[in-house]
């Protein structure tokens, strides 16, 4: 057991599987000779050689291009975009050749790839460099969602992630980098789909998402001292969903909030407040409410975008407004 | 212009060569054909008049080689030997389709031959052939990667980021732009400030510049085993640009009305598989050779179209198969 930051996580976790798979290799802007620009790959150029861990061009096409036919032709790889806005220059090549080509191809291609990007606001950097893109990821077939929230499911999502046969897309929060926790050595590796209990509670269930989730804590923390049981449900990924967790729980508390970092209109707490009212609407005591981001790009001054991102008081509100 | 081939093919070689063009051609004229009888549904984007580029590379081919192309992409994949019926069946949207009817003309692929693809969106494949090369790098295989593309496609982003990549890694790819003049309907002389689109670009990724006669099989044949064995052997990516020309319009919907008569009548005149006949002839081939090439390419298609004809749609069941490697689509549990 050792004290680990979710940056260090990021980096453990790659070694991890890259010691156990030759055919696992990284790849990026920066992410070789300089260890990433958040830090998070430092140290696996020297432990595992220049032909696994490489420098690219700022080239994000290329990039992600390159891991999916490297992935058609027998690697494992690693992508790292450096943000995940950067997303959106080669939105092309994730949505319409990844995600795509196994249907397309029934079956004769698979991509067991992972693209690796910092996802996500707090950080003051404005609006090109702060969003919450996971809602564009889970909106494409194909593509399978993980964003973790804490250093120990780094490792054991990155694990998940590299193993997985088809392509991932891994947030990694740039807000959570500093964070850290006492992580148990060896071998850590978890499943996709399934949602993590951080809290257990009778009158209300909270469902959050990688920096969400320490905010829903914070917030449950807050409502035990008023007498509310708040459950928080820690997604990790939105695909696979794991629906069961949410709406076992529902049928406990009888109450559903969903804390969300991305803007307002057709994030996932949308999906996930769709799902309940189809199928538990009559194990909820009142109205679904969703606490995101107001539907703005992040503005970059530090008391505006503390405004826009959902905090615990905002939980609070949401959740004793119910009652 | 390169010159005319500057190394012996074996004659055997050239039958190949022949033989592959035949039967490409009789693939595309029956491709229109159905579609017009509404058989083949969708759309097409046909490869007539741009054999000899497809011949030529894959000839010079090894059989774990990989070839990337594009929507019109027929060609390049029946080439490299993926079975006829069912690349007709995938047009036609029958179950016994290469790809059980999800992928479509445009999305023609045997990765069993090493034909790892048809992409539709212009460009977009440029990365993915270099990225298939950095692993043949990586795991030391020996294979080398084609990746064709018309001239449209050079005024892509990924065009220039995946040529960058590539060159600066040394990957054993192979970028050959079939440059038959237009993009869509536009001519490309009119959106590039060069008279080459690929060869002009080349020196600003240190490449050599290579422009070579698309509509003569051997001239192909040479360059593509040139540049793939430099390749292969650690010399790095080529750039070749193919002057070719589609004997259709760029898709089912365009009947090619933009382009000068005597242009298509300059072009007709220099049709690959009507030269190839004329020089092998010239040469001391049997014409009976050549005409039971020609005949069986006939009865190849024939057969084919009777079996499309009776074959059925994809079952309706496999409509939610094969997203996730596990052969379903489940998200949830």
């Amino acid at each position: 057991m050792a004290e680990l930051t979710y940056r260090a996580a990021v980096a453990r976790g790659i070694a991890q599987e890259m010691e156990r798979d030759p055919s696992v290799v990284l790849i990026g802007e920066d992410v070789a000779a300089a260890g990433g620009v958040f830090k998070t790959t430092s140290g696996l150029l020297e432990q595992f050689g220049p032909v696994r861990v490489r420098d690219t061009p700022i080239s994000e096409e290329a990039i992600v291009g390159g891991i999916m036919g490297a992935a058609m032709n027998g690697l494992r790889p690693i992508g790292e975009l450096m943000f995940s806005d950067f997303l959106a220059t080669c939105w092309d090549i994730v949505v319409n050749q990844i995600a795509k080509t196994r249907y397309m191809t029934n079956g004769q291609v698979s991509l067991p790839l992972v693209i690796r990007t910092a996802n996500g606001g707090g950080t003051r950097f404005g609006g090109q460099h702060s969003q919450s893109a996971e809602n564009w990821a889970m909106a494409i077939p194909g593509l399978k969602v993980v964003a973790p929230s804490t250093p120990r499911d780094v490792v054991g999502l990155l694990a998940a992630s590299v193993r997985d046969p088809d392509p991932v897309i891994f947030f990694e929060h740039k807000n959570l980098f500093a964070t850290k926790e006492d992580v148990p050595d060896g071998e850590i590796v978890d499943r996709l789909g399934e949602a993590a209990f951080r809290t257990m509670g009778d009158d209300v269930t909270i469902v959050a998402l990688a920096a969400m989730v320490p905010v829903a804590i914070e917030a449950a923390g807050l409502l035990a001292a008023q007498g509310v049981s708040a459950e928080v449900i820690d997604l990790r990924s939105l695909v696979p969903l794991d629906t069961a967790a949410f709406l076992g729980s529902v049928a406990k508390t009888g109450r559903l909030v969903t804390v969300e970092e991305n803007p307002r209109l057709c994030g996932w707490g949308a999906e996930i407040a769709s799902i309940a009212a189809e199928e538990c609407i009559w194990d909820l005591d009142g109205p679904i409410v969703r606490v995101t981001t107001p539907h703005i790009p992040l503005p970059a001054a530090a008391e505006l975008e503390d405004l826009a991102i959902p905090d615990a008081q905002q939980v609070v509100r949401a959740v004793l407004a119910m009652a | 212009m390169a010159e005319p081939a500057t190394v012996d093919i074996d004659p055997s070689t050239r039958l190949a060569l022949y033989r592959s063009m035949v039967r490409a051609r009789y693939f595309e004229q029956r491709a229109y054909d159905l579609f017009m009888e509404g058989i083949v549904k969708g759309t097409t984007h046909l490869g007539l008049g741009q054999e000899a580029v497809a011949a030529g590379f894959a000839e010079a081919m090894n059989p774990t080689d990989m070839t990337f192309c594009t929507y019109r992409g027929h060609n390049h994949t029946l080439l490299r030997g993926a079975p006829m019926t069912p690349l007709m069946g995938e047009l036609a949207g029958r179950d016994v389709g290469i790809c059980g009817g999800k992928g479509g003309s445009m999305h023609l692929t045997d990765v069993s031959k090493g034909a790892m693809g048809s992409y539709a969106i212009v460009g977009a494949h440029l990365p993915i052939a270099a990225g298939a090369a950095w692993a043949a790098q990586v795991r030391q295989s020996g294979q080398v990667s084609v990746c064709f593309f018309g001239d449209g496609a050079t005024n892509i982003g990924a065009f220039h980021e995946a040529v960058n990549f590539a060159a600066v890694w040394k990957l054993p790819v192979v970028f050959v732009c079939e440059n038959n003049l237009y993009m869509e309907y536009t001519p490309i002389s009119a959106v590039i400030p060069v008279p080459h689109p690929a060869a002009d670009r080349a020196a600003s990724y240190g490449l050599e510049s290579i422009i070579i006669d698309g509509n003569d099989a051997d001239v192909v044949y040479d360059m593509a085993t040139r540049t793939i064995e430099r390749a292969r052997s650690g010399g790095g990516p080529a750039l070749v640009e193919a002057l070719t020309y589609r004997h259709k319009g760029h898709s089912r919907a365009d009947p090619g009305k933009y382009r000068p008569d005597e242009e298509v009548a300059a072009w007709m005149a220099r049709d690959p598989i009507v030269l190839y006949r004329e020089r092998l002839t010239a040469a001391g081939f049997d014409p009976t050779l050549l005409d039971e090439i020609e005949q069986a390419g006939l009865a190849e298609i024939d057969a084919t179209t009777m079996e499309i004809r009776n074959a059925p749609p994809p079952p309706p069941e496999t409509m939610m198969t094969q997203l996730w490697a596990d052969g379903g689509s489940q998200w949830r549990n």
